[in-house]
Protein backbone atom coordinates (compact mmCIF):
# COMPACT_ATOMS: atom_id res chain seq x y z
CA UNK A 1 0.00 0.00 0.00
CA UNK A 2 3.11 2.62 1.15
CA UNK A 3 4.60 1.95 -2.34
CA UNK A 4 1.67 2.46 -4.44
CA UNK A 5 1.22 6.40 -2.73
CA UNK A 6 4.85 6.64 -2.93
CA UNK A 7 5.09 5.65 -6.47
CA UNK A 8 1.84 7.80 -7.51
CA UNK A 9 3.30 11.20 -5.32
CA UNK A 10 6.73 10.10 -7.35
CA UNK A 11 5.04 9.97 -10.71
CA UNK A 12 2.57 13.22 -10.42
CA UNK A 13 5.77 14.62 -8.50
CA UNK A 14 7.19 14.37 -12.05
CA UNK A 15 4.68 14.75 -15.15
CA UNK A 16 3.31 17.96 -13.33
CA UNK A 17 6.33 18.93 -11.56
CA UNK A 18 7.97 19.13 -15.08
CA UNK A 19 5.23 20.36 -16.91
CA UNK A 20 5.10 23.15 -14.71
CA UNK A 21 8.48 23.63 -14.76
CA UNK A 22 8.25 23.98 -18.47
CA UNK A 23 5.75 26.12 -19.11
CA UNK A 24 7.75 28.84 -16.49
CA UNK A 25 10.79 28.92 -18.25
CA UNK A 26 9.15 29.20 -21.40
CA UNK A 27 7.00 32.01 -19.94
CA UNK A 28 10.33 33.14 -18.65
CA UNK A 29 12.15 33.32 -21.74
CA UNK A 30 9.19 35.65 -23.39
CA UNK A 31 9.11 38.50 -20.14
CA UNK A 32 13.19 38.66 -20.90
CA UNK A 33 12.59 39.53 -24.07
CA UNK A 34 10.00 41.87 -23.61
CA UNK A 35 12.10 44.08 -20.58
CA UNK A 36 15.29 43.63 -22.75
CA UNK A 37 15.38 47.60 -23.55
CA UNK A 38 16.75 47.78 -19.47
CA UNK A 39 19.80 46.54 -18.61
CA UNK A 40 20.65 45.35 -15.18
CA UNK A 41 24.11 45.96 -13.76
CA UNK A 42 25.50 44.84 -10.36
CA UNK A 43 27.35 48.34 -10.13
CA UNK A 44 27.13 51.01 -7.52
CA UNK A 45 29.00 53.77 -8.37
CA UNK A 46 27.75 57.29 -7.96
CA UNK A 47 28.10 58.49 -11.38
CA UNK A 48 24.21 59.66 -11.97
CA UNK A 49 24.57 63.18 -10.25
CA UNK A 50 23.21 65.39 -13.24
CA UNK A 51 20.33 67.55 -12.58
CA UNK A 52 17.13 65.72 -12.96
CA UNK A 53 18.27 62.55 -12.52
CA UNK A 54 15.35 60.31 -10.74
CA UNK A 55 15.94 56.84 -8.79
CA UNK A 56 14.14 54.66 -7.01
CA UNK A 57 14.44 51.54 -5.14
CA UNK A 58 12.70 48.25 -6.71
CA UNK A 59 11.83 45.13 -5.13
CA UNK A 60 10.60 41.73 -6.46
CA UNK A 61 10.49 38.17 -5.09
CA UNK A 62 9.09 34.59 -5.44
CA UNK A 63 8.67 31.44 -3.35
CA UNK A 64 9.36 28.77 -5.79
CA UNK A 65 8.63 25.01 -4.52
CA UNK A 66 10.08 21.95 -5.32
CA UNK A 67 8.28 18.79 -6.03
CA UNK A 68 8.26 16.12 -4.83
CA UNK A 69 10.23 13.77 -7.59
CA UNK A 70 12.98 16.34 -7.38
CA UNK A 71 13.16 15.93 -2.98
CA UNK A 72 13.71 12.05 -3.61
CA UNK A 73 15.64 12.39 -6.40
CA UNK A 74 18.15 14.82 -4.35
CA UNK A 75 17.96 12.64 -1.09
CA UNK A 76 19.45 9.80 -3.65
CA UNK A 77 21.54 11.77 -5.07
CA UNK A 78 22.95 13.28 -1.75
CA UNK A 79 24.50 9.58 -0.91
CA UNK A 80 26.75 9.71 -3.03
CA UNK A 81 27.49 13.12 -3.91
CA UNK A 82 27.56 15.52 -6.86
CA UNK A 83 25.41 17.98 -8.75
CA UNK A 84 22.36 18.25 -7.76
CA UNK A 85 20.03 19.52 -11.77
CA UNK A 86 16.84 19.30 -9.92
CA UNK A 87 17.40 22.01 -7.47
CA UNK A 88 19.43 23.67 -9.67
CA UNK A 89 16.87 24.66 -11.89
CA UNK A 90 14.30 25.36 -9.38
CA UNK A 91 16.73 27.98 -7.93
CA UNK A 92 17.46 29.45 -11.47
CA UNK A 93 14.00 29.61 -12.52
CA UNK A 94 13.10 31.46 -9.07
CA UNK A 95 15.88 34.02 -9.77
CA UNK A 96 15.43 34.70 -13.33
CA UNK A 97 11.09 35.50 -11.83
CA UNK A 98 12.05 37.67 -8.89
CA UNK A 99 14.59 39.53 -11.34
CA UNK A 100 11.83 40.10 -13.78
CA UNK A 101 9.39 40.97 -11.28
CA UNK A 102 11.48 43.87 -10.26
CA UNK A 103 12.60 45.18 -13.82
CA UNK A 104 8.73 44.84 -14.71
CA UNK A 105 8.21 47.33 -11.76
CA UNK A 106 11.34 49.50 -12.40
CA UNK A 107 9.86 49.50 -16.68
CA UNK A 108 6.25 50.73 -14.79
CA UNK A 109 8.15 53.67 -13.32
CA UNK A 110 10.02 54.63 -16.78
CA UNK A 111 13.10 53.72 -15.94
CA UNK A 112 15.91 52.93 -18.51
CA UNK A 113 18.11 51.18 -16.46
CA UNK A 114 18.38 49.25 -13.33
CA UNK A 115 21.75 49.36 -11.15
CA UNK A 116 23.30 47.87 -7.71
CA UNK A 117 21.18 44.86 -8.59
CA UNK A 118 21.16 42.70 -4.86
CA UNK A 119 20.10 39.16 -5.16
CA UNK A 120 19.09 37.24 -1.83
CA UNK A 121 18.31 33.73 -1.57
CA UNK A 122 16.75 32.06 1.55
CA UNK A 123 15.05 28.72 1.53
CA UNK A 124 11.67 28.45 3.14
CA UNK A 125 11.35 25.25 4.97
CA UNK A 126 8.09 23.24 5.45
CA UNK A 127 6.76 20.00 6.29
CA UNK A 128 5.02 17.29 4.18
CA UNK A 129 0.91 16.58 4.18
CA UNK A 130 2.34 13.67 6.55
CA UNK A 131 4.50 16.12 8.47
CA UNK A 132 7.83 13.80 8.30
CA UNK A 133 9.74 15.04 5.07
CA UNK A 134 11.21 18.57 4.80
CA UNK A 135 10.35 19.77 1.57
CA UNK A 136 12.41 22.45 -0.42
CA UNK A 137 11.22 25.22 -1.57
CA UNK A 138 13.24 28.56 -2.33
CA UNK A 139 12.50 32.78 -1.60
CA UNK A 140 14.51 34.48 -3.81
CA UNK A 141 14.16 38.12 -3.58
CA UNK A 142 15.91 40.96 -6.07
CA UNK A 143 16.53 44.25 -5.98
CA UNK A 144 18.03 47.11 -7.09
CA UNK A 145 17.72 51.29 -7.80
CA UNK A 146 16.05 52.36 -11.49
CA UNK A 147 17.63 54.99 -13.31
CA UNK A 148 15.28 57.62 -15.05
CA UNK A 149 17.37 60.37 -16.93
CA UNK A 150 15.68 63.65 -18.47
CA UNK B 1 11.64 59.93 1.05
CA UNK B 2 13.92 58.67 -1.84
CA UNK B 3 15.59 55.34 -1.08
CA UNK B 4 17.97 53.50 -3.25
CA UNK B 5 20.33 50.84 -2.85
CA UNK B 6 23.22 52.48 -4.34
CA UNK B 7 25.81 54.86 -2.32
CA UNK B 8 23.69 58.25 -3.66
CA UNK B 9 20.59 59.21 -5.04
CA UNK B 10 20.50 60.07 -8.60
CA UNK B 11 20.60 63.32 -9.17
CA UNK B 12 20.86 64.55 -5.87
CA UNK B 13 23.93 65.67 -3.46
CA UNK B 14 24.72 64.10 -0.22
CA UNK B 15 24.42 67.00 2.33
CA UNK B 16 24.30 65.06 5.55
CA UNK B 17 24.96 62.06 7.09
CA UNK B 18 22.90 60.46 9.84
CA UNK B 19 24.08 57.10 10.00
CA UNK B 20 22.39 53.40 9.82
CA UNK B 21 18.56 53.09 10.17
CA UNK B 22 17.16 49.87 10.58
CA UNK B 23 13.52 48.21 10.38
CA UNK B 24 12.88 44.38 11.07
CA UNK B 25 9.73 42.08 11.47
CA UNK B 26 9.34 38.33 12.29
CA UNK B 27 6.45 36.89 10.31
CA UNK B 28 4.76 33.39 11.42
CA UNK B 29 3.04 31.55 8.27
CA UNK B 30 -0.32 31.21 8.57
CA UNK B 31 -1.36 27.55 9.30
CA UNK B 32 -4.14 26.82 6.63
CA UNK B 33 -1.71 28.49 4.15
CA UNK B 34 1.53 26.47 5.43
CA UNK B 35 -1.47 22.97 4.81
CA UNK B 36 -2.03 24.33 1.36
CA UNK B 37 1.26 24.97 0.00
CA UNK B 38 2.47 21.75 1.54
CA UNK B 39 0.13 19.92 -1.24
CA UNK B 40 1.61 22.46 -3.26
CA UNK B 41 4.96 21.05 -2.62
CA UNK B 42 4.40 17.48 -3.67
CA UNK B 43 3.91 19.08 -7.81
CA UNK B 44 6.13 22.19 -7.86
CA UNK B 45 5.07 25.89 -8.66
CA UNK B 46 4.84 29.05 -7.25
CA UNK B 47 3.59 29.25 -3.91
CA UNK B 48 1.93 32.56 -4.19
CA UNK B 49 0.38 33.02 -0.38
CA UNK B 50 4.24 32.79 0.57
CA UNK B 51 5.41 35.15 -2.03
CA UNK B 52 3.07 37.92 -1.07
CA UNK B 53 3.07 37.37 3.24
CA UNK B 54 7.31 37.74 2.75
CA UNK B 55 6.39 40.70 0.17
CA UNK B 56 4.20 42.33 2.54
CA UNK B 57 6.39 41.75 5.56
CA UNK B 58 10.01 43.02 3.38
CA UNK B 59 7.61 45.89 3.24
CA UNK B 60 6.87 46.32 6.78
CA UNK B 61 10.79 45.96 7.96
CA UNK B 62 11.30 48.82 5.40
CA UNK B 63 8.45 51.24 6.84
CA UNK B 64 9.92 50.55 9.93
CA UNK B 65 13.31 51.78 8.74
CA UNK B 66 11.74 54.73 7.16
CA UNK B 67 10.06 55.89 9.87
CA UNK B 68 13.49 55.39 11.72
CA UNK B 69 15.20 57.89 9.06
CA UNK B 70 12.30 60.44 9.36
CA UNK B 71 12.50 60.43 13.10
CA UNK B 72 15.95 61.82 12.34
CA UNK B 73 15.14 64.07 10.09
CA UNK B 74 16.38 62.89 6.98
CA UNK B 75 14.78 62.34 3.54
CA UNK B 76 16.61 59.43 2.08
CA UNK B 77 17.87 56.44 2.58
CA UNK B 78 20.79 54.86 0.58
CA UNK B 79 22.25 51.95 0.39
CA UNK B 80 19.05 49.65 1.55
CA UNK B 81 20.01 45.93 2.06
CA UNK B 82 17.55 43.29 2.72
CA UNK B 83 18.38 40.16 5.03
CA UNK B 84 16.15 37.07 5.63
CA UNK B 85 16.89 34.35 8.23
CA UNK B 86 14.52 31.61 9.25
CA UNK B 87 13.99 31.94 13.16
CA UNK B 88 12.24 28.51 13.45
CA UNK B 89 10.30 26.15 11.79
CA UNK B 90 7.34 28.62 10.16
CA UNK B 91 8.49 31.94 11.14
CA UNK B 92 11.23 34.11 9.32
CA UNK B 93 12.87 37.54 10.12
CA UNK B 94 12.71 40.04 7.35
CA UNK B 95 15.46 43.06 7.93
CA UNK B 96 15.86 46.08 6.08
CA UNK B 97 18.84 48.49 6.67
CA UNK B 98 20.34 51.61 5.58
CA UNK B 99 22.05 54.78 5.45
CA UNK B 100 19.87 57.89 6.83
CA UNK B 101 20.91 61.36 4.82
CA UNK B 102 20.07 64.02 3.78
CA UNK B 103 19.94 65.20 -0.02
CA UNK B 104 19.56 68.21 -2.10
CA UNK B 105 19.09 68.49 -6.33
CA UNK B 106 21.67 69.24 -7.88
CA UNK B 107 20.78 72.17 -9.79
CA UNK B 108 20.36 72.97 -13.62
CA UNK B 109 23.14 74.89 -14.77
Amino acid sequence: MEIIVFLILLSLGYFVGQSIEKSHYKNIIVREAELLHIPVTTDKKTQFDGAGTQGRLFVGNVVISGDYFKLVGSSLRSLVGGQITFYETLADRARREAILRMKAQANNWGAEKVVGLRLETSSVGGKGPSGESKLVSVEVVAYGTGIKQP
Amino acid sequence: MILTNIESVPGHRVVEHYGLVQGSTVRAKHVGKDILASFKNLVGGELASYTELLNESRAVAEKRMVEQAQATGANAVINIRFSTSSISQGAAELFAYGTAVKVEKIPWK
